[in-house]
């Protein structure tokens, strides 16, 4: 590895926080916002095995987040239970497993992720998949507009709403994944949930919604490189970010239009 | 099916889990029929329309004429009115997902009377007729040749009630829609349907109003005896009232 790595690196963390903070707004609007918290937690059985057996985490956190969204998504479709309540069943059981499959020795990386150079191949993928969240997220903004406001109506627009749903899970997952690494999956979540709920803050349209939840995203997460890499050097990056972004929403609330 | 049958139902019966909610109901409702669907609390005027959707399964029949496009104001939404989605937002969504040709969304803003004021505005601060009316123009986009409506007044006050009545029956005349519309005011079936379907366990009738609103059916049907007054054109009589709860 070279310090293209760690240009990389970052370059992913910043993407990360953009696919985050789209992915965010429709999360809050659909009153999943939690979920993104407890989903990430889903990639713990899965990181606790990789751990176990010298594997890549992302490989066994992403196999474990994958499952389990496709689990709630059949929980929400054919039991007709709301997304909290089907996560929660599922974040209870991944925690217990992750916990006890995690060696002790790995268990703070798994919370809370290890900033670290990545590989052109790795960075590649990660390109990839935010640009496919981005353009989920804007190809499908009017059946997910439509979804969040009254899936009956959607549904009679002619939109699969089911299939909609599974999408916008997969993306949300997918969003997840791709912090999981340097975020950890105590917080990977975090950084779907606070800028959204800045960008509500902010915002009485749609557009300028998307608008300031990314940027407030991505700004949290240069104030934290800046933060960590400047004041705390020693603390890890995951907390730096989220302290960042939580500061970003308190100045919010001062002098916000919603 | 004839030419101007535009919707033809037979033998439907639909029921979530063992419960039975419609039984065996068939009617034909013909191009320009005002329809009104009336009956008792959980009688199934609302199921029914879903199935007409076909947002629900059921058994039986629902036929509508090849090339009918559907538009649907529902009774109520759930959805939360405190997000930050504008009237044009929403109307603009529609048009994209249906692919609207430009100018869509202006042109039914003006047949329902949705200022640029009202269009610009949060879905959470318009009033409960203007969401109505964002509700219609929303139903309005893709050029719909029937328009289903559950109960498109309830919980309005009397002055936003009777302006969505007449955007109603405005929309009716210019754009000689066909309209299956669920209400428990037996003042606006006289007045705006030229059939009346009831559904409850206990009764069915489909009709001209005058013909099968009599008080027999009516007492069959909610059970009760009607506290209503039978309007003859020539006649001078109170105007009939709400006849039952909501479904």
């Amino acid at each position: 590895m070279t310090d293209a790595g760690t240009v990389f690196s970052i370059t992913l963390a910043f993407l990360f926080a953009a696919a985050a903070g789209l992915v965010g707004s429709f999360a809050l609007m659909k009153r999943m916002i939690l979920a993104a918290d407890v989903i990430s937690h889903v990639a713990l059985p899965g990181l606790g095995l990789a751990f176990l057996w010298h594997l890549n985490p992302l490989l066994g956190g992403g196999t474990t987040l994958f499952l389990g969204t496709l689990l709630i998504w059949q929980l929400q479709k054919k039991e007709s239970f709301s997304t909290e309540v089907a996560i929660g069943v599922v974040f209870a059981g991944s925690v217990a497993i992750g916990a006890a499959l995690t060696p002790k020795e790995d268990l703070v990386e798994a919370f809370f992720g290890k900033f670290e150079q990545i590989s052109g191949l790795t960075f590649l993928i990660g390109v990839l998949a935010v640009a496919l969240i981005v353009f989920f997220i804007f190809q499908c903004k009017s059946a997910l507009i439509l979804n969040l406001f009254s899936p009956e109506l959607a549904a009679a627009t002619g939109i699969k709403i089911n299939r909609l749903n599974l999408y916008f899970l997969l993306a949300f997952s997918l969003t997840v994944l791709i912090g999981l690494r340097f975020m950890g999956a105590l917080l990977a979540g975090a950084l779907i949930i606070i800028p959204a709920a800045t960008g509500r803050r902010l915002a009485d349209s749609i557009g300028v919604f998307l608008l300031a939840s990314v940027l407030s995203s991505v700004l949290a997460v240069g104030i934290g490189f800046l933060v960590n890499t400047y004041v705390f050097r020693n603390l890890s990056i995951a907390p730096t970010i989220i302290m960042a972004s939580a500061l970003l929403f308190c100045v919010s609330l001062i002098g916000s239009k919603a | 099916m004839a030419t101007n049958i535009i919707l033809s139902v037979h033998a439907l019966k639909i029921k979530f889990d063992s419960r039975s909610v419609i039984r065996n109901l068939s009617f034909d409702v013909m191009e320009g029929d005002n329809v009104a669907i009336i009956g008792p609390n959980g009688a199934g005027k609302t199921v029914l329309l879903k199935a007409l959707l076909g947002l629900i399964p059921y058994e039986g029949d629902i036929r509508w004429s090849p090339g009918v496009r559907l538009g649907y104001v529902p009774q109520k939404i759930a959805a939360d009115r405190q997000m930050p989605i504008r009237v044009h937002d929403l109307l603009a969504a529609k048009a994209h997902v249906l692919k609207s040709p430009a100018g869509s969304i202006d042109a039914v803003a003006t047949l329902v009377g949705l200022t640029p004021e009202v269009l610009n505005a949060s879905i959470g601060v318009i009033s409960g007729g203007q969401f109505q009316k964002a509700l219609i123009a929303f139903a309005l986009l893709g050029d719909p040749s029937v328009l289903l409506f559950d109960e498109p007044t309830a919980s309005l006050d009397e002055l936003a009630e009777e302006q969505v009545y007449e955007v109603m029956e405005r929309l009716q005349r210019q754009q000689h829609l066909t309209v299956l519309m669920v209400s428990h005011d037996l003042s606006v079936v006289y007045r705006a349907a030229n059939k009346v379907l009831c559904v409850s366990k206990d009764a069915v009738c489909f009709g001209a109003p005058k013909e099968v609103l009599t008080p027999a059916t009516l007492e069959a049907m909610y059970s009760a005896p009607p506290q209503f007054f039978l309007h003859r054109h020539g006649e001078v009589s109170e105007p009939p009232r709400k006849a039952a709860g909501r479904d």
